[in-house]
This record gives structure tokens, C-alpha cells and sequence, in this order.
């Protein structure tokens, strides 16, 4: 583990407890591929009230599209509940320019008009691009700007948090 | 004017070998060979150390798009293509239009080609009457008007009949009928040789059928009618074949390759580049092995440039809709040359193939020699001077050339007809 | 006019920045392009079937050869992708008005357009533009060949290897016997190539001699005259539409004794595989070459395959639009 990063499953243990009670009961967990959609998972596991839980793939919706070209690797979204009038808590595992979020709020309408969105995010590590805020944060850090956090997960399921250079594109 | 060539490497086609003299020219002819004749005083001394003086090359087949096709080129722009690449005689074919079926039509391009006091041009009349195969030409006259020979271009004659009697009444008079083979039908519509390359890109493939049935039928007719055959631009292992066996026969016939089927195949034609459209087209490796093969051991007996100016316009286009053809006049030399090189044939035998030998086949006496006595036309070249073959440094109104890029080696230093010295660099 | 030497197709970095032809693009591409076609399918079962990736640009359906089918899931595929299009009939002739293709092009490039669909009657005429858009400074002007001649319709080569990808998984165990008139067919030249790339081991084409290209065999394939032996034990057979312009020419005497000897009935299909699925490229001519019961019976996957047509095209557009063009 990185000095100064914190423990990851700690940092999931205290987001789960942040949003135990605070989260509307038939909200459903949407997790952005693929460190969003391993700790919708978790989460749902951990609050054990039944949430169910989608996944997205922002691929298609990114707005860097005309600078880098499309991704690879990109997937299937699957949100196997109606969109319409649901109450979504889209997940990630670091909130840092919003451009993601951004994306998949876009995405998600395109499924239909939920009734309300938050957002929930293992780790805030500031650096805003676009106004978008977390609901709920498991743990906020400052960050060097040449650096990416990354979340891993290992065979027994367990998550780690890493610092990785950034790849200049 | 009287001319002294002085230092050079004199080849001579014929006595197939080369030694170092000097040429003196007089009178429009050639007055000695080695030592100057007594009281012989040069007016110009024209300096060909590291140079090679050779017979002006005679090409059998070049298009000077003259009558009707001005837009493409014109006689102008491609005798000065031909004296830039070292050709002092040419045959262009009979496909202008109106194609060269009257005499009047070939007296006036005699004419106007004569005027310009440069290449000697050799018309090609048409066997039949506009070129269509059902009535054959008043031959005579064509003759006398100067053509050397009576061909059908690219188009065929379908009707064996009309072919073997214009092949019976040329073979009266004792003309030559040059001719390409091709059957009427087998391979109609392709743009490409029927083997892989043509199945993978989806081109119409044009058989080696096309070539053999018709080359078949070319031999036996000449065999019958004793008439002096000249088989035009083989293209396939096959049709090398026929005429070696047929030469062996004892049939009187002689027969030309063009000069990109020498270097190119099928595989040339990359992704669907129409400068690589030729007809016949470009065929296999083991074609091209057979026809330099062919040439080498004197089945082939010459290289036609094949010289065809085609304009950008109808280049750009899908494959099988571009015209074929490419300006070949002035790559005549240097792809003879690479040829050689290749091939390891000795410089005076590979001349041949664009002097002496064509020459014959032209039926004119002197084309394509140097000796004592004849029409000073000569090429003095260095043979290894390199350029790059470029839409600038080409003469030809036609730029077009799938050997556009290439490096090749034989620049023309000075062209000579009837003792005048037409082009110098 | 040099320039097409080497495949116009791919940039300076193997990326893609046309699609031509399926010959010589690397299995790495191919699957790239299958696998971004699985979300782009999904995205077709949503209530909002639009994602915006080519909002703003302009896709031009440049149809020289008519083609409403084909057409039509073009302009499906754009506009999901929230392209604009323009749809072009240029009709047979482009030469019928005196404008040459490169003029067309030319023309339409300086309406700003993105993407140029191309369909034509004569093989390698999207090479042309293609190279002349790389030679004239345009390389961020892309095109997708819709159809080239008998070359390829490598969008439809495509589309089937992701159909047989979706029913069979692994292409490296399989026998796929292509059945029709494989001369004319820029639907089996594609597929041929594709199919061989992926590793296929086992490629068929079935035909009687008129209709099978001379050495087809140089491009991976096993030549079979017989129907039966030659769908014998295969796992995917693809039918190809037989034109009616095949009498004249005497290529074939009727569609009655073709039907009789190499259209794909209950009978013959027995001798495939259990599983076999049978594939074609569309339009069907029934009874020509190919049964209604087998058409509509349960192995036909021939309405899938036009499904998954708008995804691959989708994945094609959006990956070669992707490709911004060399950096100057």
C-alpha cells in the first residue's frame, strides 16, 4: 500500500456507514465500470437492504472523444430496472474533474427522467472541472496532479487503492 | 554538318560487340568508324568519354496521339520525348482517329512528323477498314503512302475468314502484318490476369486463353499463307511457348514484348493503382520470368516501349475504368538497360532488342545499325548516370507511369538523325 | 497518384482510419471493432437508442450503386451514433453527368463532410478516394466502403463474423461453407478474409465451376462443386444471393436446376451439423437460392444478422471517426 493513500476497505466501511439510513430504501446502486461498479457491489452487500444495483459504461458519453478517439474495452451498460421515476445513486471509486459523472448522468437520462440522482464516491480527491459534488465521500485526499488513484481488486474480492503516474496523453 | 563522336564506346547490335573508337559523321551519314578520313575536319567534336554510342533505338509501338487525340499529347511533345530517350525511329499504330486506314491520313502525319526534322515515324497501317475486321484496306496504297506494316492495334478480328484472306492478300505483296493476340471473346470485359491477384481484388480477369487460343490461331494461319507474321506484346509463359516451338517449326515470324511486362506483374497493381492498367494486362511472376527468358535466348525478338501518353483525367479513376497505358518513350533505355543488368545480357545483345532486331521486324535497311555508310542515327548515352523517374523530368505530355518513384540508370547525352543532332543534354 | 502502394487504410500507427477492406487488417482490429459492437447491440434494446459520440458530424451515404438496404442501416448506425446524414444516389453512372468519383468527392468534402459511406459498381473505387483524400491533405475525412465491385462489403463481413462469434464463440474449431456465386461476391471475399484471419480452420466455397474464381484457393478457402459434400458437417453455412443477370452469360441455365443442385433445403441442411446455423447476406431470393422452411426455420439467425449490422457499423463509424488523423 502506497504511503498516505488510506486503506481502501476501511474507507468503504466508513462510506457504507455514511449512507446507512441516509440512502432512500429503493434507491438503486449504478456503478460506473469497473472501480464504480465493484464498490456498488460492496455496497449494496454491506447495507444489506435489498438495493439493487445497475451498471454503466461511459464510453460513448466521455467528452474527450474528438482528442483521443474511443476507448477500448468498452462494455456493456446494464440496468436491468426501469430508469424512469427511480431514485439512482450512481457510484464511483474517485471523484476528481466530474467529467465522468457528467457522462453518466447524461447516460442515465438517456435510459429515461429518474425521480433523483446522488452520488457516491470512495474517494474525493478534489480538482474540479465541472460543478459536481458528492453526496457521500468515504474519505477526501489532495492529490499531486501527475499522479491517477486507481482502485484494485483482488481474486478473494478484497479492494486496494494505489497511486499510479499519470499517462500523459 | 560533319561530326566527330570522339572517345566513346561504340556498340555495335549486329557484330554483337563493343570497343572504344571514334565516330565521324558527314553528309548525314556515317563516314568512318575509328580512325577520321583523310582531310576530314570536324565542325563540331561532340565528347563522349564514359559515354556509349550506340544505333538510335528504333521503338516498335508508340502512340504520338496524332490525328485525334490532341488532348492527350501531340506529335510535338512526344517526338521530343522520343529524342530525349535516344529513339530515332518509331512505329506508332494505327488507333488514332480516324484510325490510319486511307492513304491521305498517313501521308499527312508522314508529313507533319517529317517537318519537324526530328524522329524518323514509321505509320503502322490498319488491316481492315476503320479498324472493325470485315473489309480489309487497300494495302498498296497505304504502302506507298509509308506504312511499314498493317496491324489491328487492340482490336481483334473476330471472324477467322477475314483474318486469314487480309493475312493472304498482305502476303501478296510480301507487307508485314503485326498483330496482337487476343481472342475476340475469351477474357472480353477483364482488366486484369486471371490468377489470384485478380480473384482477391474482384477484377474481371483477362485468361491466358485469351493469349494462346488466338496466338494459336495466328501461327497456323501464317503457316498457310507464308505471310511475314509479327506477334505483338506477348504477355504469358504460354504464348513464349507457342512461339519458340513455332520459330522452331520453321513459321517466319517475329515477335515483341512490351516494356513493362519485362519488369511488372500482377502484383503491381498493388491497391488497384491504374497506372498498372495495361492491356494485355500485367500477368504472374512466372510470366515475367518466361518473357525475359524469351528475350534472352532470342524468342522475343524485341522490346516495344508501347508508348501510350494518357492524361490525368483518365487515370483517376476506379481501376477497371482508368485507361490502360503509359508513357514509356523516354524509360525505354534505362528499363532496357536495368534489364540487361539483371539478366546479365551482354550490352550489345540487349540493344539489339531496341535496335538491330527492331529494325528488322520495322523493315527498313539501316534502322537500328551503325556501320560505315549508314544514316548517322545514333544515342550517345551514359550508361550510368542516375535519375529518378518524375512527372518533371518526363517530355511526354503523358506523365502517367507505374515506375514513377524509380531510380534507374542510362541518360541519353545526345540523339542523332540523319547526322543532325536533334536533342543534347 | 502514388500513395496506393501501401494499404490507404491504416495510419502511420496500424490505427484505423478507413475501413476498405477486411484483407490485411489485423485480427487485433477485428476484434476491436466485434467487441465495441456488443455495447452499440445493447444500446439498441434502450428506450433512447442514441448515444452522442458523432454529434456534429456529417456522415455522407454516397451510393454510386443503389442499395436501400444497405443505405438504410447506414443511416441507422449514424444517427444513432447522433450523426448527421446526407444521403447521396448517385445512381449508375456517375460519368452520366461528366463528374468523375474524385470530382464528387472533392465537391462534397468542401460541404465539410466527416465520413463518406461509399457503394460503388467497381472494385477498388473507395481505395481511389481514399488515397486521394490521404494525397490531397484530407486525411481527417474518413470512409467506409459500402460495397466496392466484387471486391469487399467489409461491413457485412463484419456482421457475420460477429454473428457467428455471438452462436459459436470460438472461430477456431469451426467449418463455415460459403454456398453461391462466389465470383461476384464481395460478401464472400470479405468474409473469406476475415474468417481466415480469426484462425478458422475450416473455410468452404460451394459452387459449380462458372461461379468459383480462378485459384480461389490462394485465398485459404476448399473448393467443393457438390452441395452435399461440401456443407457435410459444417457449423455455420452462408448463403449468397444468386442476380438474375447470372443466365446471361451462360455462368448458369436456369434458377431451376441452381435451386435443384445448390439452394439450401430441409434435406441438405440435415447434413450439416445439429447446430448449424444458416446465414445470408440479404436480400433473399426464396427458391432461388434458399428454402423458406430454412429461411424462417429455427437455424436461421438471418434476422439477427441485420441487428447486429447497425451495432458493427456503429462500432466501425465511431472507431475510425475516433481517429483524428496525423497530427500536424
Amino acid at each position: 500500500m502506497t504511503p498516505g493513500l488510506p486503506d481502501a476497505e476501511g474507507t468503504l466501511a466508513a462510506l457504507a456507514e455514511r449512507m446507512r439510513g441516509g440512502v432512500a430504501p429503493d434507491a438503486a446502486f449504478v456503478g460506473i465500470y469497473s472501480g464504480g461498479a465493484w464498490v456498488a457491489d460492496r455496497l449494496a452487500t454491506m447495507l444489506g437492504a435489498g438495493h439493487r444495483v445497475g451498471y454503466l459504461d461511459v464510453s460513448f458519453y466521455r467528452d474527450d472523444y474528438e482528442r483521443a478517439g474511443l476507448k477500448p474495452n468498452a462494455r456493456r451498460s446494464a440496468l436491468d430496472f426501469d430508469v424512469a421515476g427511480a431514485t439512482i445513486v450512481l457510484v464511483d471509486d474517485v471523484l476528481y474533474t466530474g467529467r465522468s459523472v457528467r457522462a453518466a448522468i447524461n447516460e442515465l437520462f438517456d435510459y429515461g427522467r429518474p425521480a433523483a440522482i446522488e452520488l457516491a464516491v470512495l474517494i474525493d480527491r478534489g480538482g474540479r472541472e465541472l460543478p459536481v459534488e458528492a453526496t457521500y465521500v468515504g474519505a477526501r485526499l489532495s492529490v499531486a496532479r501527475d499522479l491517477d488513484i486507481v482502485l484494485s481488486r483482488a481474486a478473494d474480492g478484497t479492494l486496494a487503492l494505489a497511486a499510479e503516474p499519470r499517462v500523459a496523453r | 554538318m560533319r561530326i566527330t563522336i570522339e572517345g566513346g564506346r561504340v556498340v555495335d547490335p549486329v557484330a554483337g560487340r563493343e570497343h572504344a573508337a571514334d565516330v565521324h559523321v558527314a553528309d548525314g551519314r556515317i563516314a568512318a568508324i575509328g580512325a577520321k578520313p583523310a582531310g576530314f575536319a570536324a565542325k563540331r567534336t561532340l565528347d563522349a568519354r564514359g559515354l556509349v554510342v550506340a544505333p538510335g533505338l528504333v521503338d516498335l509501338a508508340a502512340r504520338l496521339r496524332e490525328p485525334g487525340f490532341e488532348h492527350k499529347a501531340t506529335l510535338e511533345s512526344e517526338l521530343e520525348a522520343a529524342c530525349a530517350g535516344g529513339v530515332t525511329s518509331l512505329a506508332c499504330p494505327p488507333d488514332t482517329d480516324p484510325p490510319l486506314d486511307e492513304p491521305g491520313l498517313v501521308e499527312m502525319l508522314t508529313w507533319r512528323a517529317h517537318a519537324r526534322h526530328r524522329v524518323r515515324v514509321h505509320p503502322v497501317g490498319a488491316l481492315t477498314r476503320k479498324l472493325e475486321g470485315a473489309e480489309i484496306t487497300e494495302m498498296a496504297e497505304l504502302a506507298q503512302a509509308g506504312c511499314v506494316a498493317f496491324s489491328q492495334a487492340d482490336r481483334p478480328i473476330a471472324d477467322t475468314q477475314v483474318l486469314m484472306r487480309a493475312m493472304q492478300y498482305a502476303a501478296t505483296f510480301g507487307y508485314r502484318v503485326w498483330l496482337r493476340p487476343q481472342d475476340a471473346w475469351l477474357g472480353r470485359g477483364g482488366v486484369a490476369h486471371d490468377a489470384e491477384v485478380a480473384t482477391r481484388l474482384g477484377l474481371a480477369g483477362v485468361p491466358v486463353l485469351a493469349e494462346t487460343v488466338a496466338l494459336a490461331t495466328l501461327i497456323a494461319l501464317a503457316r498457310v499463307t507464308g505471310v511475314a507474321l509479327h506477334v505483338c506484346r506477348l504477355s504469358s509463359a504460354e504464348g513464349v511457348e507457342l512461339v519458340r516451338a513455332a520459330k522452331a517449326a520453321g513459321v517466319a515470324l517475329t515477335a515483341d514484348v512490351a516494356l513493362h511486362h519485362v519488369h511488372l506483374c500482377d502484383v503491381d497493381i498493388g491497391w488497384f493503382d491504374p497506372l498498372a492498367r495495361f492491356e494485355p494486362p500485367l500477368r504472374g511472376t512466372r510470366d515475367r520470368d518466361a518473357l525475359r527468358r524469351g528475350l534472352a535466348d532470342g524468342t522475343i525478338d524485341a522490346i516495344a516501349s508501347d508508348h501510350a501518353p494518357v492524361d490525368d483525367d483518365a487515370k483517376q479513376l476506379p481501376f477497371a475504368e482508368a485507361e490502360p497505358g503509359a508513357t514509356a518513350l523516354e524509360l525505354l533505355l534505362p528499363l532496357t538497360l536495368k534489364w540487361a543488368d539483371e539478366a546479365r545480357v551482354p550490352l550489345p545483345r540487349a540493344l539489339a532488342t531496341i535496335t538491330s532486331r527492331a529494325g528488322d521486324i520495322l523493315g527498313r535497311a539501316n534502322a537500328g545499325r551503325i556501320d560505315v555508310g549508314v544514316p548517322a542515327d545514333l544515342c550517345v548515352f551514359d550508361p550510368r548516370a542516375a535519375w529518378r523517374v518524375e512527372r518533371a523530368a518526363l517530355r511526354s505530355q503523358g506523365r502517367n507511369t507505374p515506375f514513377l518513384g524509380l531510380e534507374v540508370q542510362g541518360r541519353v547525352r545526345a540523339t542523332l538523325v540523319d547526322g543532325e543532332i536533334v536533342f543534347e543534354q | 497518384m502514388t500513395g496506393l502502394a501501401r494499404n490507404p487504410q491504416l495510419d502511420a500507427n496500424g490505427g484505423l482510419r478507413h475501413l476498405l477492406t477486411l484483407e490485411g487488417l489485423p485480427a487485433a482490429v477485428i476484434t476491436r471493432i466485434l467487441d465495441t459492437a456488443v455495447p452499440f447491440a445493447a444500446i439498441g434494446e434502450r428506450e433512447v437508442k442514441k448515444v452522442p459520440l458523432l454529434r456534429g458530424k456529417a456522415v455522407f451515404n454516397l451510393f454510386f450503386e443503389n442499395s436501400t438496404r444497405t443505405r438504410t442501416t447506414f443511416e441507422i448506425a449514424a444517427k444513432r451514433l447522433s450523426a448527421d446524414v446526407i444521403n447521396l444516389n448517385i445512381g449508375a453512372s456517375s460519368t452520366s453527368k461528366g463528374e468523375t468519383v474524385l470530382d464528387t468527392i472533392d465537391n462534397l468534402t468542401a460541404m465539410d463532410a466527416d465520413i463518406f459511406v461509399v457503394r460503388h459498381s467497381e472494385s477498388g473505387a473507395p481505395h481511389l478516394i481514399a488515397a486521394h483524400l490521404n494525397a490531397t491533405g484530407r486525411s481527417h475525412v474518413h470512409v467506409v466502403n459500402a460495397g466496392d465491385g466484387r471486391h469487399q462489403h467489409p461491413t457485412q463481413g463484419l456482421l457475420d463474423l460477429f454473428t457467428i462469434r455471438h452462436y459459436k464463440k470460438d472461430f477456431r474449431d469451426l467449418s463455415v461453407a460459403i454456398v453461391g456465386d462466389v465470383l461476384h461476391s464481395r460478401v464472400a471475399r470479405s468474409l473469406v478474409s476475415g474468417l481466415a484471419t480469426l484462425g478458422t480452420p475450416d473455410i468452404r466455397v460451394v459452387a459449380p465451376r462458372t461461379l468459383v474464381p480462378t485459384r480461389v484457393e490462394a485465398t485459404g478457402v476448399r473448393v467443393f462443386n457438390e452441395m452435399h459434400k461440401g456443407v457435410a458437417g459444417c457449423d455455420v453455412v452462408v448463403m449468397l444471393r444468386l442476380q438474375n443477370e447470372r443466365m446471361k452469360g451462360a455462368l448458369l441455365p436456369s434458377t431451376g436446376e441452381y435451386f435443384k443442385e445448390y439452394g439450401l433445403t430441409p434435406e441438405k441442411l440435415v447434413l450439416a451439423k445439429p447446430d448449424a446455423i444458416v446465414m445470408h447476406p440479404g436480400p433473399m431470393n426464396r427458391g432461388v437460392e434458399i428454402d423458406s422452411a430454412v429461411a424462417d426455420g429455427e437455424r436461421s439467425v438471418i434476422l439477427p444478422q441485420v441487428t447486429f449490422g447497425i451495432a458493427v457499423r456503429m462500432a466501425v463509424m465511431s472507431i475510425i471517426a475516433g481517429n483524428p488523423g496525423p497530427r500536424e
